[in-house]
């Protein structure tokens, strides 16, 4: 089952009409517990309303009057609407009420998968096709218009940031890398000239990546058969992953996780016929 | 702070890149006041999934988010086919932001949309104007 393909369980936590609000220091707990299991959880208030319905299973929790929960079924028959009363629970009763009925839905387990992959910033984006070109891993596409997108994302390598030294417009993020501007902060000239990104791109791609870039709009359509000897590539994206190891940025296991040089070749000739066909497509 | 305003809490949890103290303060504050808010695990794993709860959060209308750094928090809302108002949303950064700061700026009245409307550049500090 793709990432997409799966529904999440929501969580609400109800002190409006019908219910009695929680202790505060009960209401955090339980919040905090529940989001450290991976749940989304909304606070609704006496006069707020409960938040619209979207794919997500329900879940409501309160102290309900009486101690009876409402019973509700959503009429369009699109959301599965739950309620449990959570009286004199304490949070690791609330935990496990959630899990089991998570568990009972089939709604995606959290925890399952680190979400570590790239996300790109399309102010900065130029479509150059070079992390594309770069991934071994098919993380990169592109669309029916020809544009760059991420789309396997679960295909990325954890903590592995290396596309987005590639990328010559510092138009990738990781947002839970350490430092900026892969993490998300504003790009400064400074990283745009930082010399290690220069010399990093050129090794990745063996020739002067900046001259390719200025010329890109009068070469586009032929640039990557002029410019690019796919062994050369091989080798200078081994010694570059090498190096990059070496300076911090691309953990051992994922180094480790390369597969034979052969394959290797053959994913990275995928990858430039990926990107030479979408450049060569584009309008 | 406005009504309509809502307040959306990103708990960061599968990573250590918000400072605990921080968003453990941010979240016993919000829960422990009188108003109702939003709190997901994690906002990178939502948009990896392309939850449609985020289409929900941005379609809502205005909006602050206490998460990362505002260039992240509207990309990865924008992979999910829920790009966010720009004009609408502000966004706390818990990362860099002290909990007072956040709080303040999420309790406070009033909203300062603070996403990127496009490519910004740091300039280099030679070419700021000396102060």
């Amino acid at each position: 089952m793709s990432l997409n393909d799966q529904t999440a369980l929501r969580v609400v936590l109800y002190e409006g009409t019908g219910a009695q609000p929680l202790e505060p220091q009960q209401r955090y707990d339980a919040m905090s517990a529940l989001l450290d299991q991976g749940f989304a959880v909304t606070r609704a208030v006496p006069d707020g309303s409960l938040p619209a319905a979207d794919r997500s299973s329900l879940l409501v929790l309160g102290r309900f009057d009486g101690g009876r929960p409402p019973v509700a079924v959503d009429a369009q028959n699109e959301v599965d609407i739950r309620f449990e009363d959570i009286d004199g629970c304490g949070t690791s009763r609330i935990v496990e009420m959630v899990e089991n009925v998570r568990a009972e839905q089939k709604a995606v387990k959290p925890g399952d998968w680190k979400p570590w992959f790239p996300v790109i910033d399309y102010d900065r984006c130029t479509n150059c096709m070079q992390c594309l070109s770069f991934c071994l891993f098919g993380v990169y596409g592109v669309d029916s218009g020809q544009h760059i997108q991420v789309q396997n994302n679960d295909n990325c390598k954890t903590n592995c940031p290396a596309c987005s030294r590639v990328c010559p417009e510092a138009a990738i993020m990781f947002p839970k890398y350490r430092s900026g501007p892969i993490n998300g902060d504003v790009v400064s000239d400074a990283d745009l000239q930082r010399e290690k990104m220069k010399v990093d791109i050129s090794s990745l791609l063996g020739g002067d990546v900046y001259q390719m870039l200025r010329d890109r709009s009068d070469k586009a359509r032929s640039r990557f058969s002029k410019e690019r000897d796919a062994d050369k590539a091989l080798t200078e994206r081994q010694k570059c992953l090498v190096k990059l190891a070496q300076a911090g940025d691309i953990p051992p296991e994922v180094l480790m996780s390369l597969p034979s040089p052969e394959e290797i070749q053959r994913r990275a000739q995928e990858a430039k016929a990926k990107a030479e066909a979408a450049i060569r497509n584009q309008p | 702070m406005s009504d309509k305003t809502r307040i959306l809490y990103c708990n960061c949890t599968y990573a250590q890149v918000v400072p605990k103290p921080v968003k453990e303060a941010v979240l016993r504050e919000l829960a422990q006041s009188d108003i109702g808010f939003e709190a997901v695990a994690d906002l990178c794993e939502m948009s990896a999934r392309r939850d449609p709860a985020l289409k929900r959060l941005a379609e809502g209308g205005a909006v602050k988010i206490a998460a990362c750094f505002p260039r992240a928090v509207k990309w990865l809302f924008s992979a999910a086919d829920a790009p966010l108002p720009c004009d609408s949303t502000q966004v706390l950064n818990m990362r860099v932001q002290s909990a007072q700061e956040v709080l303040a700026a999420a309790l406070s009245p009033g909203l300062e949309p603070n996403l990127p409307r496009g490519k910004e550049t740091r300039p280099a500090p030679s070419e700021l104007p000396a102060s």
